[in-house]
């Protein structure tokens, strides 16, 4: 069990102690007041150089780890993988050499394969590595970012700030996470961080898109969606994952949507106040009926607003926690 | 609590826990009263406008202090002050060699902009938490002017800051430590547990 991410590469949730995840959740707090103000920047970071290497393609998890960077006074290396010379045939551990070389205080990773960052790790033992998505391992920031979202929004029903709660919102919490759930690094993620947390987590997918070793997990998978729909208070969607094959393992789009989509019919069983969460880029239509992505229970643009604040947490204690540890 | 000091106070940091082990009591809870009824009447008289007055407590141990100081104000002036509280962590320019401290909420809902900023801290040691505050207030506007009020001044200072209204000037050694708070202020030294 880790109890802190501070000083450490952050490459899963896997193995994260309920403390470890409240105390990025705490420490996102105070981030969050950071971009409401004027001055939307403090010095934290001067002077660190972080480095973004995306070798997969990807919108919100790239911009908001660069604004969190400069957020923080860091300086921001970004390399356009298309464009390097990994074209050329370079290997993944001849340019991470060579980011190394240049001085990087840390690297924020995507790769399609999973286990890359993992193995960056091994490459260069001296800069923090943080997972941005590895394949179908894990995207732990984003398995923060809807833990934090949760505890947020139940937090403001109370009236309350979420780090007054620590991790106590989360006790009995019923949360469902539907769709692909066997391509899906953010599944993984979320099923890590709510289990963490004391909630209990339920999965509900075609049985072609179940992981094989859906048993080892912490998890109880639900046969039939319509059934489970009552009982949860957070409903996690997934995106259908087009580019990893996914079309190949759903008889026909309809089908899915029709077995395990979120449509409006589903949608009005709901508990009320219950959430909707999705990772997105949204397939509106397939996992999740266009109007109910748009209702107030979806909490989806909440869940992208939530990407910077909780990416400087992790920048923050990733990076700043390293220099502690090797003072002392 | 009140005046006795039976329990050990405990003032955790991230690294390691610090018991704090009080040697003595300096002043009790109607001194410390009493010393804020007196900077209060203080400020009032270097600041003439109580409207244009900000009272900013440094999270975590100004914020008691800037909220009974700007409760003070309200009761001379009759006028209601505002108040916010700052968490200076992510400017400290210690962040690498001290442990950062667990975050606490920094609130200012109003801009500073030409406005005389009152900032309140129980102990002032070294002057780079009041740095790392004054830093941090430049983010919310350009105050007309910026004052420090202090409950302690224990000096050894490490920049050129001096505090404008001081509740007691308490000379140290550096090793000792000061707690201050609404209940009194205690000198004694930290422990590693």
């Amino acid at each position: 069990m880790i109890d802190s991410i501070r000083g450490c590469s952050l490459l899963t949730l896997n193995d994260m102690s309920c403390a470890a995840i409240t105390e990025v959740l705490d420490t996102a707090e105070s981030f969050v007041e950071v971009n409401r103000r004027a001055i939307k920047k403090v010095p934290a970071l001067k002077g660190r150089v972080v480095a973004s290497l995306f070798f997969e393609e990807s919108t919100r998890t790239r911009l908001s780890f660069e604004a969190a960077a400069k957020r923080l006074s860091a300086d921001v290396l970004s390399l356009a993988v298309a464009s390097s010379s990994m074209k050329k045939g370079e290997s993944l551990r001849d340019t991470i050499a060579t980011i190394e070389a240049l001085g990087i205080d840390a690297v924020v990773m995507r790769h399609k394969s999973s286990g890359a960052a993992a193995q960056v790790e091994g490459f260069v033992p001296n800069v923090r590595v943080i997972n941005a998505g590895d394949g179908q391992h894990q995207h732990p920031t984003q398995g923060l970012l809807d833990a934090f979202t949760v505890r947020q929004v139940l937090a403001e029903r109370l009236g309350v700030i979420g780090s007054e709660t620590g991790s106590s919102l989360f006790e009995g919490l019923n949360v469902l996470i539907v769709g692909d759930i066997r391509h899906s690094r953010v599944a993984r993620s979320d099923v890590a961080a709510y289990v963490a947390l004391g909630a209990s987590v339920r999965v509900a997918a075609p049985g072609t898109l179940l992981p094989v070793d859906i048993d080892a997990w912490p998890v109880s998978v639900v046969e039939d969606f319509d059934e489970a729909i009552e009982w949860a208070d957070v409903v996690g969607l997934l995106r259908l994952q087009h580019e990893r094959g996914t079309g190949s393992f759903v008889p026909s789009l309809g089908e899915f949507t029709f077995t395990h989509g979120l449509t409006w019919e589903r949608a009005r069983r709901l508990k009320s106040g219950a959430l909707i969460m999705h990772p997105g880029p949204m397939n509106r239509g397939v996992e999740v009926d266009s109007r109910v992505a748009d209702l107030d229970a979806a909490i989806i643009n909440r869940q992208v607003e939530n990407g910077v604040p909780i990416r400087m947490a992790v920048l923050y204690l990733c990076i700043v926690g390293a220099a502690k540890g090797e003072v002392q | 609590m009140g005046d006795s000091v039976s329990e050990d106070r405990e003032r955790p940091t991230p690294e390691r826990v610090l018991t704090f082990a009080a040697r003595s009591q300096l002043l009790s809870a109607d001194d410390v009263m009493r010393a804020l009824r007196r900077m209060g009447h203080e400020i009032v008289e270097r600041n003439h406008d109580p409207e244009s007055i900000s009272v900013v407590g440094l999270q975590t141990g100004g914020v008691g202090f800037a909220n009974r100081i700007a409760q003070i104000l309200f009761e001379i002036t009759g006028s209601q002050i505002s108040l916010g509280v700052l968490d200076v962590s992510f400017y400290r320019d210690d962040l690498s060699s001290n442990p950062a401290p667990p975050s606490a909420l920094t609130r200012i809902d109003h801009d500073l902009t030409d406005r005389t900023v009152i900032v309140v801290d129980d102990v002032l040691f070294t002057g780079r938490t009041v740095r790392a505050a004054l830093n941090a207030l430049s983010d919310w506007g350009r105050p007309a002017a910026v004052e420090l009020a202090v409950m302690v001044d224990r000096g050894h200072r490490e920049f050129p800051i001096r505090p404008d209204f001081v509740g007691k000037n308490l000379p140290t050694a550096r090793d000792e430590a000061i707690v201050a708070n609404l209940d009194g202020v205690w000198i004694g030294s930290k422990e590693a547990r």
